[in-house]
């Protein structure tokens, strides 16, 4: 009963957001309603006993790619008239997408896609451990495919972005740990009567010790 | 499909949290909602602007950002996800074996050679 209650809250409050992440007039706004539907879609995750995955859903979705958004969103130079004005021309191809994905979420809920899948009783083995068990060893292959894919994507985006500034001066710790006395600072008997200028001029090296 | 049990007693270890959830959004809008009715609303434009030290607000607050801060979100997802990979792996050591462990070993170890890159290629430095 309130299990069901928690559903319809989590649910009713994951639409909402996800409608206001395509109404909303403001993209920054679009992307904080995309964190809120992230976090309900965790609350689904846990009520069907998914924890890894609701755990998951909030470090990474909401943790990392949510902050990617709000990048993208950031560096692009939108123009928010413009952006309105595309609402209409855009809504055929969203309802063919969104169409698409309900015929293919109802062809798997009453077809028998997952006849043949096997869950693993949730109160028996914990949903972290479930996954480890397998994920490492029977599935190694296709975990060392998704360790390349994430190195591809490090160096694509190095290589995308990276661009080297001139004129910038680095610190270099090992220049300044190198550094002696003697380069840097150095007594310079000032003969009575000598402006500071004429001393100044002096090339270091050639003045007196 | 559609899960018959779905394991009430794991929910049960969520009660705090919700209970957490419910006094923060209660608490954050009891405090906006009691300052919306009880102060004073006088608005008027020169208070509705944005203050920006003093001085009229120079233009809109969005304005292009340099594109090094996607790059650090980015290598910061990578190694987000790879921690990710390791909290399974972390939680069933005991059952997987010495081959489990090597798999994460190499799956880290790829990982370190795009560490490496990135450092070497001074990614990580800011300038």
């Amino acid at each position: 009963m309130i299990e069901a209650l928690f559903f319809y809250l989590f649910a009713a409050v994951m639409l909402g957001a996800g409608l206001m992440v395509v109404v909303s007039r403001n993209p920054v706004f679009s992307v904080l309603f995309l964190i809120l539907a992230f976090f309900n879609a965790a609350g689904l995750f846990v009520l069907i006993g998914a924890e890894f995955i609701a755990m998951l859903l909030v470090v990474v979705y909401v943790g990392a790619v949510a902050v990617l958004f709000l990048f993208v969103v950031m560096m692009l130079d939108i123009n928010f008239a413009e952006m309105r004005a595309g609402f209409q021309k855009y809504l055929p191809i969203g309802l063919v997408v969104g169409g698409i994905l309900v015929f293919e979420l109802v062809a798997a809920m009453y077809g028998d896609a997952f006849s043949g899948a096997t869950l693993p009783a949730a109160s028996e083995i914990s949903n972290t451990r479930a996954l480890g068990n397998v994920l490492y060893t029977k599935y190694m292959y296709l975990f060392q495919v998704a360790g390349l894919i994430l190195l591809v994507a490090m160096i694509g985006a190095i290589s995308l972005t990276m661009r080297r500034r001139s004129g910038v001066r680095r610190q270099v710790i090992a220049e300044q740990n190198m550094r002696r006395r003697e380069d840097s600072v150095e007594i310079v008997d000032v003969p009575v009567g000598a402006s500071a200028r004429t001393v100044a001029t002096v090339p270091p090296g050639k003045r007196e010790r | 499909m559609g899960v018959e049990n779905p394991v009430p007693e794991l929910l049960h270890e969520y009660l705090p949290i919700a209970v957490f959830f419910a006094i923060a959004v209660g608490l954050a809008i009891a405090m906006v909602s009691a300052s919306l009715l009880l102060g004073n609303q006088r608005p008027d434009d020169e208070k509705m602007t944005a203050y920006e030290c003093g001085f009229d607000a120079f233009d809109d607050s969005r304005r292009q950002f340099d594109v090094r801060f996607y790059l650090v979100a980015i290598l910061f997802i990578i190694f987000d996800l790879e921690v990710a990979f390791l909290f399974p792996w972390a939680v069933s050591l005991g059952g997987i074996g010495v081959f489990g462990f090597w798999s994460m070993m190499l799956f880290l170890a790829v990982l370190t050679i795009g560490f490496v890159y990135e450092w070497k290629k001074g990614a990580l430095e800011w300038e």
